[in-house]
């Protein structure tokens, strides 16, 4: 049972997807008022703390940044055409590779490779975290118990001697492969903190009454459940997105990934071959090392914001009326 | 007593889904590398040797997959590992020897040092909430766990020993060093292992300051806590021996995950400084599709970190008197 290890997760992902799409529309009413509700908390945060703000700026620049490399930046990324190793200039702002080529060109068309990897890795792990953590939480008995050994067993086992096992035998495959990679290592620890979260609430009163009602298991996981659960779910899969950036980065640099694309770890990975430090070129190790510093550093932040809101014991701040009663029920969790 | 049963049980659940996934993979991958690899071998192995690989990896053998799988895993429990590629003729066996020692040390040093200051520095800040060590210490270090592992040590390498010729660049002794129980080798082994050490503890120390401190901040506001400074017993007591070793068993037991980080970083490490230890050992393994020395590596470190779990387990029990009951 336990031989392929993404095999239930990838089993079970469809079928939740047809029963979303096939419910009335009273419970997506609810659902909106929960989320929207969950995302005004997010919003206030993004504007209360400096953390959050500074996390969330980086990273709006570096969506923009990805969207339109051609634009800003002065040369194709590739062409090997300049005198190699020149220092910064202003024709060159952060100096040439070895090979010729723009090192400002290649830092800029890098961010969309590393930044939708991030994202995609991130978005699917956090979906596989919440799909075996809530099942397990809501299953309960034997199912629970192997869902839940499963997960240990991921946490447990050191997550990036496995990528690189399977990124060394999948022989090269790119993007998508280093993707897969990441999301088999990475949904564990989310569905560990689901599956808590999940347990907490399997007693409420809420689901309670939704059993009464005779409300079918899988209306309660999603129309109920889940909606309780969103900032624990935005925490993931800010945390994901982390793991999934310097994992991607680490992989990329060891040139495990698709040596050709553009993307900051690549750009490590030849500057680390050609010795970019000894041979007096640093800043092209430097630039994307830094680069991807700042993208991981600012999920981190938006998520050491997020979880001040999502764990209301660690706030230094006084509370107004309303907001209380919320936090209160919270904490009970 | 049924509390280490458990753990014990976990610790054989998760060798066996680790043993189980390293037998798996090569079978499931696309256009089976293992097939290819052989075939680039064939000439050079000799004939034990290539069918002890052929049941390994499920080339070319007439025996169910069932019993190949029976058979890799009394191979991986009894050390018959085979023969690495990378060093032929050497056998996995004996490259890993060399390896372990390195990583061992560097690793389990810097953890060790790293979760001792971490904790420290999480339970100090968290007492002193708002204060100046407070605000500047956690963020400081929260923001460098965001940098990935090996571009710190990129930027010590830089530092220390191209800027300044102050610390060697990499490796694990200098070239030509005879190991000897001198203080000259001593220092020489020391000297090579400051930077990828403090490599190590700088980037990993962050996640051990942030647990720390919320579950301290979570034990400051309990009961106890109050009572104990309505005492009135000395502060020092109350927030080591009242607070903090309440706070210590929730960190002890995420002691497992983050090790797992700390390994990995690790490896990216020991690549960096060409240090001669497991991790460096297994990317060259990887890089010459040397199969047999990357999959027994990969179980090596699982193990490594499972028998690490395994001993925190084991301090917990001493630490914590609910495990001991029942």
């Amino acid at each position: 049972m336990l031989t392929a290890p993404h095999d239930p997760p990838g089993a079970k992902a469809p079928r939740a997807v047809v029963s979303l799409s096939s419910t009335e529309l009273r419970g997506r009413a609810i659902t909106r008022k929960r989320r929207g509700r969950a995302l005004t908390s997010f919003g206030r945060t993004l504007v209360g703390s400096k953390k959050a703000l500074a996390g969330a700026t980086i990273l709006f620049i570096m969506v923009v940044v990805a969207i339109i490399p051609n634009v800003l930046a002065p040369y194709s990324p590739s062409a090997e055409v300049f005198p190699p190793g020149l220092g910064p200039s202003g024709a060159h702002l952060l100096g040439t590779t070895s090979y010729g080529q723009d090192i400002f060109s290649q830092l800029i068309w890098g961010t969309r490779v590393s930044l939708v990897i991030a994202v995609v890795a991130g978005l699917i792990s956090t979906f596989l975290s919440v799909i075996i953590g809530v099942s397990a939480a809501y299953l309960g008995g034997v199912l629970d118990g192997i869902l839940s050994l499963l997960t240990d067993s991921f946490l447990v086992i050191p997550a990036f001697p496995l990528v690189v096992v399977i990124a060394a035998y999948s022989n090269g495959g790119g993007t998508p492969i280093i993707i897969a990679v990441l999301v088999v290592t990475g949904w564990s620890f989310g569905a560990r903190q689901l599956r808590a979260q999940g347990l907490s609430l399997r007693n409420r009163d809420f689901l309670a009454a939704a059993q009464l009602r005779g409300e079918r298991r899988l209306r309660i996981i999603v129309f109920e459940m889940l909606p309780s659960m969103t900032s624990l779910i935005v925490a993931n899969f800010l945390g994901a997105a982390v793991y999934s950036v310097l994992t991607a980065a680490g992989l990329e640099f060891i040139g495990l990934g698709n040596v050709n694309t553009e993307s900051w770890g690549t750009m490590l990975y030849w500057a680390q071959n050609n010795q970019a430090l000894t041979a007096g070129i640093p800043l092209w190790a430097l630039a994307p090392g830094l680069a991807i510093a700042l993208l991981g550093g600012a999920f981190a932040l938006l998520n050491y914001a997020f979880d001040e809101v999502s764990n209301p014991a660690l706030r230094h701040v006084v509370l107004t009326r309303p907001h209380r009663h919320r936090i209160g029920r919270q904490r009970a969790s | 007593m049924q509390y280490l049963l458990r753990r014990l049980g976990f610790f054989v659940a998760t060798l066996w889904v680790a043993l189980t996934i390293n037998f798996v993979l090569p079978r499931l991958m696309p256009g089976n590398p293992a097939e290819a690899m052989m075939a680039r071998f064939h000439g050079k192995l000799s004939g034990q040797a290539l069918s002890a690989m052929e049941v390994a990896f499920g080339v070319k053998t007439r025996s169910s997959p069932v019993a190949q799988y029976f058979s890799y895993l009394g191979d991986s429990l009894t050390g018959h590992w085979g023969t690495s590629i990378t060093f032929f003729p050497s056998s996995v066996r004996s490259v890993v020897d060399g390896a372990l020692p390195w990583t061992l040390g560097l690793v389990g040093i810097t953890t060790i040092i790293a979760f001792v200051i971490g904790t420290l520095i999480g339970i100090v800040g968290a007492w002193h909430r708002g204060g100046w060590l407070d605000g500047i210490l956690p963020p400081v270090f929260i923001i460098l766990s965001a940098f990935p592992y090996f571009f710190i040590g990129m930027l010590a390498i830089l530092a220390f020993s191209i800027k300044v010729h102050l610390l060697p660049q990499g490796g694990g002794i200098t070239n030509g060093a005879m190991p000897s129980l001198s203080w000259n080798f001593i220092g020489d082994v020391l000297a090579h292992s400051v930077l990828p050490g403090v490599t190590i503890v700088v980037t990993s120390i962050g996640g051990w300051i942030l647990t720390m401190r919320n579950n301290m901040i979570t034990t400051l506001s309990e009961e106890h806590v109050r009572m104990a400074r309505a005492k009135g017993l000395s502060s020092w007591r109350i927030m080591l021996d009242y607070a903090g070793r309440n706070a210590l068993l929730p960190n002890l037991t995420g002691f497992g995950m983050a090790l797992g980080f700390v390994v990995s970083g690790a490896i990216l490490v020991e690549y960096v400084f060409s240090y001669p230890g497991v991790g460096y050992t297994l990317l060259q393994a990887v890089l010459n599709e040397d199969y047999p020395l990357m999959q027994v590596l990969f179980l090596l470190i699982t193990v490594a970190v499972l028998v690490a779990v395994l001993l925190v387990d084991i301090i917990t029990l001493v630490l914590d008197p609910r495990t001991r009951g029942t």
